[in-house]
């Protein structure tokens, strides 16, 4: 049972940081009809700016620790949305009337390019941090001796989680922009017609799908204390798929879905063995599709004949 | 109106350096490393920094002045009618003319084993990118897991050559057969999905096989893969310096490359025999199937055609080529491990597909040697080189997003076979 | 032999909450043109969707029956043996041609399931059969009738998603008709027809049934075509029947002023008679 809930833990917290990647996919999906194939390299970028601004940061002998914490989430989400501006701009907008395969492969072209960037600028190899935020809690004594851990890096990441995905629902929902991001969702043409300047709104959606998945790319860096140039193709294709099993276009559903694929990743890792994480997760991805064709919350298709 | 005035141009290209100056400045400013002790440490690169941002305040100038040059037209206008008439000339005749080359090369470049292995190298994806043409350009089903027939393919040969000592020959058909048995499987299961569900999870199952082959190491040897696969002998005969083999027998000089040669004729045999019978299968009613299922799915089923099994069968012939590949791949190396089957590659083989212009078998073909050929070009930058690939597969499809043979030939007429534009020819929806 | 060729009986469709045919019953006549009229939103293409299999019905039977006795469950036919099984073919509203392949490539796809046994389950036609080459040019003469009765044979090589709107209706009929059905089943096809054009359409229709012995299912906007040629009509609103007989008797009918007026019965009798 203790082992259970740390599992539990552990699992709620690797769903966190792919759901916030899973936003990013489902927003863009939303509004223009593509899998953005780059945002998982949007991704590993932002962990790579956040270790950065990192170094620069303790260079520079700063050791408050929430300074840290709060000049790295600034830099990383504001040096990575404009990642994702430009990767629109130069690889999807000229494409964005185009044939549906285009902007696919020119999306594979990009996250090629992010990719191996990352690899040229900062070499190949694996970059450790040292644990930033250190200690935690014990919840729970287990009589065999095993302990249920809380750490706090655990409740930074949940709690990150949770306040920006509230701010991006509130942004989303209630405000103008969000608005006009659900115009163009539904019909951009129209959208246009009344005012609504589509090509703003589309970059600003690619802003702030960069900027979730720069927030889950410092996340991975102080949870798991590395990053490398690789990491965001495997991290991309999970989050996409929590995207597509959470119900693609749905905000709530690639939360879900995120957290969906953390905890069965977990799991699996726990219970039966951790090579076949990946094949497990991938396996239940196509099991849901093909019992739930549209995901979990996703609006089913009705055929007009 | 587009606005002419340098000041605007300047103003552009000034927008564009800052926002490089932005983007690039931990990336490319800072560089780091892991240090002695194994923390990391940074030093700074303003000069790399400072050229880059130079680099694109000087390119978004060039590129703009061309946009004002070229105007709003685009690019077909430039091109005039007496080169139009030319490049149709050339087109009815580059077929044949790069069939007859192809079967040249061993000729012409009998010393160079560089470019014979290259030229191997291309009709492998020659005969993969048709392979997926008909799952991708006639049935419109999108795939992003093709390289995993590929494997099947690869790992049936090899492991049946090395348990069973089963020769080439009699390998290569069981191969495909079990590729095509695996693209039924994962057939079955999309058969409902339709669009980016099916986009990811042909990308899924791509994964699980790579993934299994690496883990299930009893099997497959895991990620050391599998050594020792037997070469493909000369129907029967070693292409060896034995006594008995080859050269021997024909009274030649032993060299190796008569092999290379070999290897070279047969899958230039197998691509071939792969376009043949796509060829001729988009005139039966299956191909025609295929075709009008990427065009609507909902007229198929009013007009009584089995959506199931017209997808079933996509996939499985689509699957078996691939696995034909990857038997003359495993053949070929004499090694295989999971690292040669990542998406990488089946992105390369369905940009091959897409950039030829889907449907399209000269296209194809055309794609297949510009991009394998244009990345051996590069092989000099070494790292450099997918990076050179990534901004490659980003421009041809700006510049031509439904790719290089941009028509569809219609495959029965009555009185004249008149090319269809492309912007007529749906692409499926699944 | 005469009689029914499809019986709809009780037929039910319900989407969630709302139900856009409602306990529906009527018969088709072999080798008559029956016509399903109605105002927009009655549920008429519902009960279409439910005959060619696109939808299952939430309840009620759609029985067909051949000449020669043999009898099909429609509701409980998969989509693609409706048209491969019982014989029944349909066209859309909007119409769904294969835009990229050329008119006669249209026609030879509606022939599959036979071409598909011709060539020997593809095997005999990749060895190039002489069995598979005799059958394919059956099958491109029958696709050159069809050209020529619905007068687009100079237009066989041409793109289907070319050909002007008019012409794209009529090669849906041809290609419907390549099925061999014994049951048509036409979506509005003089929809965006000009005068003209609808004319033909008549003529085209009622040379269908004569000469093919093919049973017109039609529903139909333009009253014109609706009256000139319909040997029986029925009058759907709110997905229920609310008359039917000759064109005739329709016509007259109060009821069926009224759904079309959008007035109640009582007004449409008074109307009727100050205007008669």
């Amino acid at each position: 049972m203790d082992y259970f809930a740390q599992q539990l833990i552990n699992g709620l917290v690797l769903g966190s940081i792919y759901g916030l990647i899973a936003i990013g996919y489902t927003m863009v999906y939303g509004i223009v009809g593509m899998i953005n194939f780059a945002h998982g390299d949007i991704f590993m970028i932002g962990g790579f700016i956040a270790m950065i601004s990192f170094l620069v940061l303790i260079s520079f002998g700063l050791t408050a620790v929430p300074v840290i914490l709060l000049v790295m989430l600034l830099v990383s989400m504001a040096i990575t949305a404009l990642y994702g501006w430009t990767v629109e701009r130069i690889a999807y907008r000229p494409l964005r009337h185009s044939f549906r395969l285009a902007p696919m492969l020119s999306a594979i072209g990009m996250s090629f390019i992010l990719s191996n960037f990352a690899q040229v600028a900062q070499g190949a190899r694996v970059k450790p941090i040292p644990p930033i935020i250190t200690g935690g809690h014990t919840l729970h004594e287990g009589a065999t001796g095993f302990n249920v851990q809380l750490s706090n890096i655990q409740i930074v990441v949940v709690v990150t989680t949770m306040v920006l995905l509230a701010l991006f629902t509130w942004l989303v929902s209630r405000t103008r922009l969000g608005r006009d991001m659900r115009a163009c969702e539904q019909d951009q043409t129209m959208a246009a017609l009344l005012g609504v300047d589509v090509d703003r709104t589309i970059s600003f959606t690619f802003v702030i799908g960069a900027a979730l998945a720069a927030v889950a790319g410092m996340m991975y860096l102080l949870y798991y204390g590395l990053v490398d140039f690789f990491m965001g193709f495997v991290a991309g294709i999970k989050a996409f798929t929590a995207a597509v099993l959470g119900g693609i276009g749905s905000l709530p559903g690639a939360m879900l879905g995120g957290l969906a694929i953390g905890l069965i990743e977990t799991f699996w890792s726990a219970y039966f063995s951790v090579e076949y994480k990946d094949v497990a997760a991938f396996s239940i991805l196509i099991v849901v599709l093909i019992f739930l064709p549209t995901g979990l919350l996703g609006r089913p298709e009705v055929e007009k004949v | 109106m587009l606005d002419t005035k340098p000041a605007f141009i300047l103003k552009k290209a000034s927008l564009s350096a800052l926002v490089a100056l932005v983007l690039f400045s931990l990336m490319i400013g800072l560089r780091t490393e892991a240090g002695p002790e194994g923390k990391l440490i940074y030093w700074t690169r303003f000069g790399d920094l400072a050229t880059i941002v130079a680099i694109v305040f000087g390119g978004s100038i060039v590129i703009e002045l061309l946009r004002q040059w070229i105007g709003p037209v685009g690019a077909a206008a430039l091109v005039p009618a007496w080169l139009q008439k030319l490049m149709d000339f050339v087109g009815r005749w580059l077929g044949p003319a790069l069939l007859g080359f192809a079967i040249l090369v061993p000729v012409i470049f009998y010393d160079q084993r560089y470019i014979l292995d290259l030229a191997i190298l291309v009709l492998t994806y020659v005969m993969l990118g048709w392979g997926l043409n008909v799952v991708v350009g006639l049935a419109g089903l999108l795939d992003l897991g093709y390289v995993a027939f590929y494997a099947v393919g690869a790992y049936s040969y090899a492991l049946l050559a090395t348990t069973f000592g089963l020769s080439f020959w009699i390998c290569l058909p069981l191969a495909g057969i079990l590729a095509a048995f695996w693209g039924v499987l994962l057939g079955f299961p999309v058969l409902r999905l339709r669009g980016d569900y099916l986009a990811i999870v042909t990308l899924a199952f791509g994964e699980i096989i790579r993934l299994v082959l690496i883990n299930w190491q009893d099997f497959t040897g895991g990620p050391n893969g599998i050594s020792g696969i037997p070469r493909p002998s000369f129907f029967g005969i070693p292409l060896t310096a034995d006594e008995d083999g080859f050269a021997a027998r024909f009274g030649l000089e032993f060299s190796p490359t008569h092999r290379v040669v070999f290897l070279f004729y047969v899958i230039l045999a197998m691509a071939l025999l792969t376009n043949w019978v796509t060829i001729r299968l988009r005139r039966l009613p299956i191909g025609r199937a295929w075709e009008a299922l990427r065009e609507d799915e909902v007229a198929c089923r009013a007009l009584g055609i089995n959506i199931t099994a017209t997808k079933l069968t996509a996939f499985a012939t689509g699957a078996m080529f691939g696995g034909f590949a990857g038997a003359f791949f495993a053949t070929r190396q004499g090694f295989i491990s999971p690292e040669s089957f990542t998406f990488q590659e089946s992105a390369l083989v369905l940009a091959i597909v897409v950039l030829g212009g889907m449907g399209s078998q000269l296209g194809v073909a055309l794609a297949a040697v510009a991009m394998i050929g244009g990345f051996e070009l590069f092989r000099g930058l070494d790292q450099y080189r997918m990076l050179v690939f990534g901004f490659a597969m980003v421009l041809l499809m700006i510049w031509r997003p439904r790719g290089l043979v941009g028509h569809r030939a219609p495959t029965v007429f009555l009185k004249q076979s008149r090319a269809i534009s492309s912007d007529l020819v749906k692409e499926g929806h699944g | 032999m005469s009689g029914q060729i499809l019986a709809v009986d009780r037929l039910s469709m319900r989407f969630g909450g709302i139900v856009a045919v409602n306990e529906l019953s009527f018969e088709a006549e072999r080798r008559k043109i029956t016509a399903l009229i109605g105002p927009n939103g009655a549920g008429k293409t519902t009960v279409f969707n439910c005959i060619t299999g696109f939808y299952k019905p939430t309840s009620g039977a759609i029985h067909l029956t051949h000449e020669d006795g043999s009898a099909f469950a429609l509701e409980r036919l998969n989509d693609f043996r409706i048209s491969k099984q019982a014989k029944v073919a349909r066209t859309f509203q909007n119409i769904r041609l294969f835009p990229g392949m050329t008119a006669l490539e249209n026609l030879m796809v509606a022939q599959h399931n036979a071409l598909m046994r011709a060539s020997g389950l593809t095997f005999l036609g990749l060895i190039g059969a002489s069995s598979w080459r005799q059958a394919e040019q059956r099958a491109i003469d029958l696709a050159t009738v069809w050209l020529k009765r619905v007068g687009l044979i100079d237009r066989a090589d041409d793109a289907a998603g070319n050909l002007p709107y008019g012409d794209q209706r009529r090669l849906e009929i041809a290609r419907a008709m390549c099925t061999e059905p014994a049951l048509l089943c036409l979506d509005e096809p003089a929809a965006g027809l000009n005068a003209r054009e609808s004319g033909a359409l008549s003529e085209l229709l009622l040379s269908i049934r004569s000469e093919h012995g093919t049973s017109i299912l039609l529903i139909e906007h333009d009253m014109s075509v609706v009256m000139e040629i319909s040997d029986h009509v029925v009058v759907m609103d709110y997905g229920v029947k609310i008359a039917e007989g000759t064109p005739q008797q329709v016509r007259d009918d109060p009821k069926v002023i009224a759904a079309y007026l959008g007035a109640d019965e009582q007004e449409a009798r008074a109307m009727m008679e100050t205007g008669s």
